[in-house]
């Protein structure tokens, strides 16, 4: 058994104080007392193959200055870039610093009952509803990290869709930082209730001004019977955040989850997604891109649990490892015992564009039912020399052809994110990342 | 502009360390087509991968002059700026990318930085060469061959070549697979590009498209070598009398061939 005894850099009585101040309820800080103790108690997770017990995933400022909300005009460029083009502002909460400083939500889906706010928002007006899903899909005592995450939240958003809304236009939330040493502790829940759909789009970034920076990131979500959401996600922080990012799902009969993941951060990132197939003909869609740069340790782990019967899922995941960056790419599908039917497909890719950077991808079944399909795919390798020869015959220079191959390679995921500033956005980052 | 010339002086070419192509000459000068013809494994696709730079083809002596420029001393992408254009056999599929984007940047990489054609001219003009080679609006926007069938790969072959209008084109057979509308689809592309700033090599092993890209000379490829030069006749010749005619006559008796 490892020693855990390290020293969180705070205490239950700042921790009560902090949630005092907030206004929280008192299930809410008996939530946070409860990951304040558990953080003290419980291991870090222990990511395959990547060492992250020097990472700093707790010292860090998570108690920030609450920022005024402002106009759109105000914020930063970086930010102002994501948004719909156009006079209308979509459907957008931002947060800067891990307060919410921009909220619209058009008065066609509040009449609806659809509900969007930030969490403290919806700690204080949503407090029953919220308290039915707040840890219900991770545990709390997950690990250490989702402790943190509990005793500490500062930010985070909640979404949710109620029985047979339809929800054509995206819902974005924007996170920036540019505070130095804060963390961002962010706690995200989105449900769709029966018969419902809707795209929800995150994308998080830094300014370079956020110095030794840390993100402790928990998404629920909660797809419930033949709902569809689809979750999209950019994570963009600079190469001095350290990021926990949990993205996690539980899927009710019939409904169908797909999740679009650009995860382009420049600092070490530890990644958990995990797609729970709860009822018969649940699915799941994956899509996870990333780029390994400098000498950035990442660990993505991609899940999906398969329970129900004639459950599916589909994961692929693609990557690009330059410089002297290591990942490490899990990929895990598990068809537990009378998921008759289930059929889980996993295709992972790995480009290595460097010769000292490392990627591993592991692919991972367990099956505990004969009557199902489940099929894996994993590869590393370089960029394919006839292709390269090709492109190059045509006279585009190496260095260019490259760039198209990796771009190529990447644009499955890109082309699937529903809001086109956040395509940009994350087109641009394989730009800059790749060139 | 002066005339564009090809000159290829006793080339040998090996491949993992097998000698395939063992002095292979040709003069060719813009405004020319010539169709290089032969039985399977006498090294004519070797000769044409040779001339574009594959990193697989190594040259073990010989010359290959595009004007005074030594094509032999430079990069693929650099033979390709310089004029040469080579249409594959198997051409790679390249996906994420759109035929579109590929076409667009090879040619401003040929026109350098600063001289980027514009987007509206570019649009245009390739509209109208897909149009000539009877190509779908949508192959501009599907991925570099991904998903294309064997003639869709060939004609995908044919707009690269009208796009990036090079000096000198090799066409290694172009023919094959294709069905006979397919095939005047093609002939129409090359012929379109007929000028004196513009020659082309077809690598063939029928006749057939002879009867549509009018050739100035046939060649005979055997042995690593061209072992007879003729006028379009020859071709009609051999659809006539075979190849073993034909080393009958050349008193060739050696049947070695060579992996291609």
């Amino acid at each position: 058994m490892s020693m855990q005894l390290k020293n969180l850099p705070f205490d239950a009585e700042a921790v009560t104080n902090y949630a005092e101040n907030r206004n929280e309820p008192k299930w809410f800080s008996t939530i946070r007392l409860k990951g304040l103790t558990l953080a003290e108690e419980l291991p870090l997770p222990k990511p395959e193959k990547t060492r992250i017990a020097d990472w700093n995933f707790t010292d860090f400022t998570y108690q920030t200055e609450s920022t005024d909300s402002c106009q759109l005009s105000e914020l930063p460029s970086a930010v102002r870039g994501l948004m719909k083009k156009g006079e209308k502002a979509g459907n957008v909460l931002i947060h800067v610093n891990s307060s919410a400083v921009y909220h619209h939500l058009s008065k066609e889906l509040i009449d609806q009952g659809v509900i969007y706010t930030d969490l403290a928002t919806a700690i204080r007006d949503h407090s029953d509803l919220l308290a039915n899903y707040y840890f219900k899909t991770t545990p709390i005592e997950k690990h250490q990290l989702t402790a943190v995450n509990a005793a500490l939240v500062n930010g985070g958003s909640f979404l949710y869709v109620p029985k047979n809304v339809v929800i054509s236009d995206p819902i974005q939330a924007v996170y920036y930082q540019d505070a130095p040493s804060v963390g961002l502790v962010a706690h995200t829940i989105v449900v769709a209730e029966q018969s419902s759909s809707v795209t929800f789009v995150e994308s998080y970034l830094s300014d370079v001004s956020a110095t030794d920076g840390a993100a402790n990131i928990v998404n629920e979500v909660v797809v419930g019977e033949n709902a569809q959401v689809k979750f999209g996600a950019v994570d963009e922080f600079s190469d001095q955040f350290v990021t926990y990012v949990s993205r996690q799902a539980e899927v009710a009969k019939d409904g169908r989850i797909q999740w679009a993941l650009g995860q382009m951060n420049d600092g070490n990132t530890l990644s958990e997604n995990a797609t729970n197939l709860e009822g018969d003909g649940a699915a799941a869609d994956i899509k996870a891109v990333s780029i390994g740069s400098g000498s950035q340790k990442q660990n993505f782990d991609n899940y999906v649990r398969h329970v129900g019967k004639a459950t599916k899922s589909q994961l692929l995941v693609r990557a690009a490892q330059k410089d002297a960056s290591n990942s490490i790419f899990n990929a895990r599908t598990k068809i537990e015992h009378g998921a008759s039917g289930a059929d889980g497909e996993q295709t992972q890719r790995v480009l290595m564009l460097s010769d000292e950077a490392r990627g591993d991808a592991n692919p991972i079944l367990l099956i505990d039912e004969y009557d199902v399909i489940a099929g894996h795919a994993a590869s590393v390798g370089r960029v394919d020399p006839d292709q390269l020869y090709y492109l190059m015959s045509r006279g585009i220079k190496q260095e260019t052809a490259e760039k198209l191959i990796v771009e190529g390679f990447l644009a499955p995921i890109v082309d699937l994110l529903p809001i086109e500033g956040v395509r940009v956005q994350l087109a641009t980052l394989i730009e800059r990342k790749v060139g | 502009m002066t005339v564009p010339e090809l000159k290829i002086n006793d080339l040998h070419v090996s491949v993992e360390g097998k000698s395939i192509v063992k002095g292979f000459d040709l003069d060719m000068k813009g405004g020319e087509i010539h169709a290089l013809m032969g039985p399977n494994g006498t090294g004519k696709s070797t000769v044409a991968s040779a001339l574009m730079g594959h990193p697989k083809y190594e040259v073990t002596s010989g010359q290959a002059f595009l004007g005074n420029e030594n094509l032999l001393d430079m990069a693929v992408d650099e033979r390709a700026r310089a004029g040469m254009f080579l249409a594959m056999q198997y051409p790679s599929e390249v996906s994420g990318v759109s035929n579109a984007d590929f076409l667009r940047t090879a040619i401003n990489g040929r026109r350098g930085e600063g001289n980027e054609i514009p987007l509206m001219k570019f649009i245009k003009t390739l509209d109208k060469k897909m149009q000539m080679l009877e190509m779908d609006q949508s192959f501009a926007e599907r991925y570099v061959n991904e998903g294309f069938s064997g003639g869709e790969k060939k004609r995908n072959e044919i707009l690269q070549l009208m796009m990036l209008e090079p000096k000198f084109a090799i066409l290694d057979e172009i023919d094959s697979g294709l069905d006979i509308d397919a095939l005047k689809w093609v002939a129409k592309g090359v012929n379109s590009m007929r000028s004196e700033n513009f020659g082309c090599l077809i690598i063939t092993h029928y006749q057939r498209l002879l009867n549509y890209i009018k050739p100035d000379k046939v060649h005979i490829m055997m042995q690593g070598r061209i072992v007879k030069t003729g006028g379009p006749e020859l071709a009609l010749q051999l659809e006539k009398e075979g190849y073993d005619g034909m080393k009958a006559e050349l008193g060739i008796t050696d049947d070695e061939t060579v992996e291609a």
